[in-house]
């Protein structure tokens, strides 16, 4: 750096004797170098802050609605306290919470969870996420000041099926994640009266589900759990929670009767009937956030 | 053999049958010169210079060696942790749990409070945890012996000055006045939006992240990063960009670990400052810096040892405050 010192021009004259000690003028090179320096720290700042800005994607995508894990706070205040560690990726006992990537466009790092490919199916019996979670992102009850709104909160705790013969048969879960609906109803292997014989999802899918005939403790693939029903009623049969959702006989808009899953309200949203539904889209999804309507 | 050598042979072999050796009545030239300096110069100078070339020869990397194997081993017991579920350290740098007690990094549990505005005893906790932690062991030793990125930076570091030498790429320092504006940005923009955006671009919660959960496509901001060090600007992030530093900075100030640096001795030559990946905490030592016999290094300090390492004089050394007293 010394080099680049050196004036090039008529040297800097010496400080007077006595006066007051006055600094010589820049050297044409140092200010040339202040001035590439300057511009080069501009540079990095709106590099940075540009970076940084993408920061703000889930902000944009916030409408683009995704399952958050069980007892997440409402989008907004969620994105805002979570501190993207993965604890509750790692308490999940089937792995159904992913963290976001940079294209995912809501923040890198926040945990979601894709039913279709692995519903949260409660094999911990007591959403031990919430548990995890450093910064109440994912909290068992709100503090009083968060509102809830009107239908998120359940009705009565969630009875988990599994448990239901244990003197406490609930789950620590108050809001429901999403609501189930029937969202491609011209598949539905239900209401077109159609059996199901096989693996719900072929035998390449690799997610995983306890089975209360299986072992209670342990969830094993899909994939090893071939069915054989006359009438398909899968997501009624591997629903966790009592009384989310039966299958029904409706009327058609012609007169006709036919069966179809009816979705009731301690639906969670915990997406295991989206998960298990063998046709080619779901033909029942969970609609994220969702609230319960009468 | 020249003639003085035979003489001298001639004497040796009448010191043989007993004659007493005495003083020589000719003596060659050179060695006359160097019988000459070692009558002016004194015999610890000469000493000292010899230890201190053999010093700059011998390298010796053990700080570093021990900084590497504290930084990978922490970094693997995230990984291991959740690899074979033993639940040692669980979660990732921005927040996890040793054996069940909550550490939170400081700036992001601030990212987090500042965006949210609302505190939990768990995050309050987990940062009161960390605080103390690196209060006692030295706000940035956390950079240069914990955070992954670091290691990334060092080595992207070392291709960079390797490039430089080979007169390929030119360092171009920024302004590091930059970094406390990044720190004031971030944070206000936390508060403003509710949204912690530093969090999305922190090469460190990125790179733990990616070690404990997998890759991802965010790695590439941290790709982007390393090549912008590699050919332009010489450690950029941590110099000029994170406010992890900074923060975990300000805890250093109150800190009892540190490196000292002892003016008896230093010859000032700066391979200190070479090395250094902030150096101007070493301004102390140049020649006339030094405002005392012992100078602590200040808190930017990340307490790397590279400089402890790589001083030939022994004038940098590790120091814990009062320590020094009990021993």
């Amino acid at each position: 750096m010394s080099e680049a010192d050196k004036p090039e021009g008529p040297a800097a004259p010496a400080a007077k004797p006595g006066g007051k000690v006055k600094p010589p003028p820049l050297s044409r090179s140092k200010r040339q170098e202040l001035r590439r320096k300057f511009l080069r720290t501009v540079l990095l700042t709106g590099g940075v802050l540009g970076a940084g800005l993408s920061g703000f994607l889930p902000m944009l995508y916030a409408r683009r609605q995704r399952l958050r894990p069980p007892g997440a706070l409402d989008e907004k205040d969620f994105l805002a306290s979570c501190i993207k560690c993965g604890q509750c990726v790692q308490v999940c006992p089937v792995e159904a919470i992913k963290l976001a990537d940079l294209v995912d466009g809501f923040g890198v790092g926040v945990p979601y969870i894709d039913a279709r490919d692995q519903a949260c199916d409660f094999s911990c019996d007591a959403v031990q996420c919430v548990l995890a979670c450093p910064t109440g992102s994912l909290t068992y009850r709100k503090p009083e000041f968060f509102q809830v709104r009107a239908g998120a909160a359940l009705a009565t705790k969630p009875v988990l099926l599994a448990k239901e013969k244990d003197p406490e048969p609930t789950i620590n879960l108050t809001e429901r994640m999403g609501v189930a609906r029937l969202t491609r109803p011209e598949l539905c292997l239900a209401i077109k009266g159609k059996g199901f014989k096989g693996q719900a999802r072929g035998a390449d899918f690799k997610g995983r589900m306890r089975y209360m005939a299986v072992d209670r403790w342990k969830p094993i693939p899909v994939a090893e759990h071939p069915y054989d029903v006359a009438e398909c009623d899968l997501c009624v049969r591997e629903c966790p929670i009592k009384g989310a959702i039966s299958i029904e006989t409706v009327y058609a808009p012609d007169g006709s009767q036919r069966k179809s899953p009816v979705v009731h309200e301690p639906c969670v949203g915990c997406g295991v009937c989206e998960m298990i539904c063998p046709t080619e889209a779901a033909s029942i999804e969970i609609v994220p956030r969702e609230v319960w309507r009468t | 053999m020249n003639s003085i050598l035979k003489k001298r042979f001639l004497e040796q072999i009448l010191v043989m049958f007993g004659r007493e050796p005495k003083k020589p009545e000719a003596v060659s030239e050179p060695a006359k010169q160097i019988h000459l300096l070692k009558r002016t110069s004194n015999k610890e100078k000469l000493q000292a210079a010899a230890a201190h070339a053999e010093a700059h020869m011998s390298t010796s990397h053990k700080w570093r060696n021990r900084r590497w194997a504290v930084l990978l081993a922490a970094n693997l017991l995230f990984v291991v942790s959740f690899y074979f579920d033993i639940q040692i350290l669980e979660g990732a740098l921005t927040a996890s749990r040793f054996i069940g007690f909550h550490l939170i990094d400081l700036n992001s549990a601030l990212q987090v409070m500042l965006a949210h505005k609302h505190i939990i005893t768990n995050l309050l906790i987990g940062t009161g945890t960390v605080l103390v932690l690196w209060v006692l062991f030295g706000g940035r030793t956390f950079c240069s012996w914990v955070c992954p990125y670091h290691l990334l930076a060092e080595w992207a570091e070392k291709i960079h000055l390797w490039l430089v030498k080979k007169k390929l790429v030119i360092d171009q320092p920024v302004d590091r006045r930059l970094r406390t504006v990044f720190w004031i940005v971030f944070a206000l923009l936390a508060f403003a939006t509710g949204y912690t955006v530093y969090e999305s671009i922190s090469p460190t919660g990125i790179v733990s992240r990616a070690l404990i959960y997998g890759p991802g496509l965010a790695l590439l901001w941290v790709l982007a990063l390393l090549v912008f060090e590699v050919f332009f600007v010489r450690r950029a992030w941590c110099r000029y960009a994170c406010p992890i530093g900074l923060t975990y900075g300000v805890v250093g100030i109150l800190s009892p670990v540190r490196i000292k640096y002892t003016l008896e001795g230093c010859f000032h030559e700066g391979n200190c400052r070479k090395v250094c990946l902030v150096p101007h905490v070493l301004d102390t030592v140049i020649k006339g810096r030094a405002v005392h016999t012992e100078v602590p290094i200040g808190p930017d300090c990340t307490r790397c040892g590279l400089c402890v390492d790589v001083c030939p004089t022994g004038s940098l050394t590790y120091d814990i405050k009062g320590l020094s007293k009990l021993l």
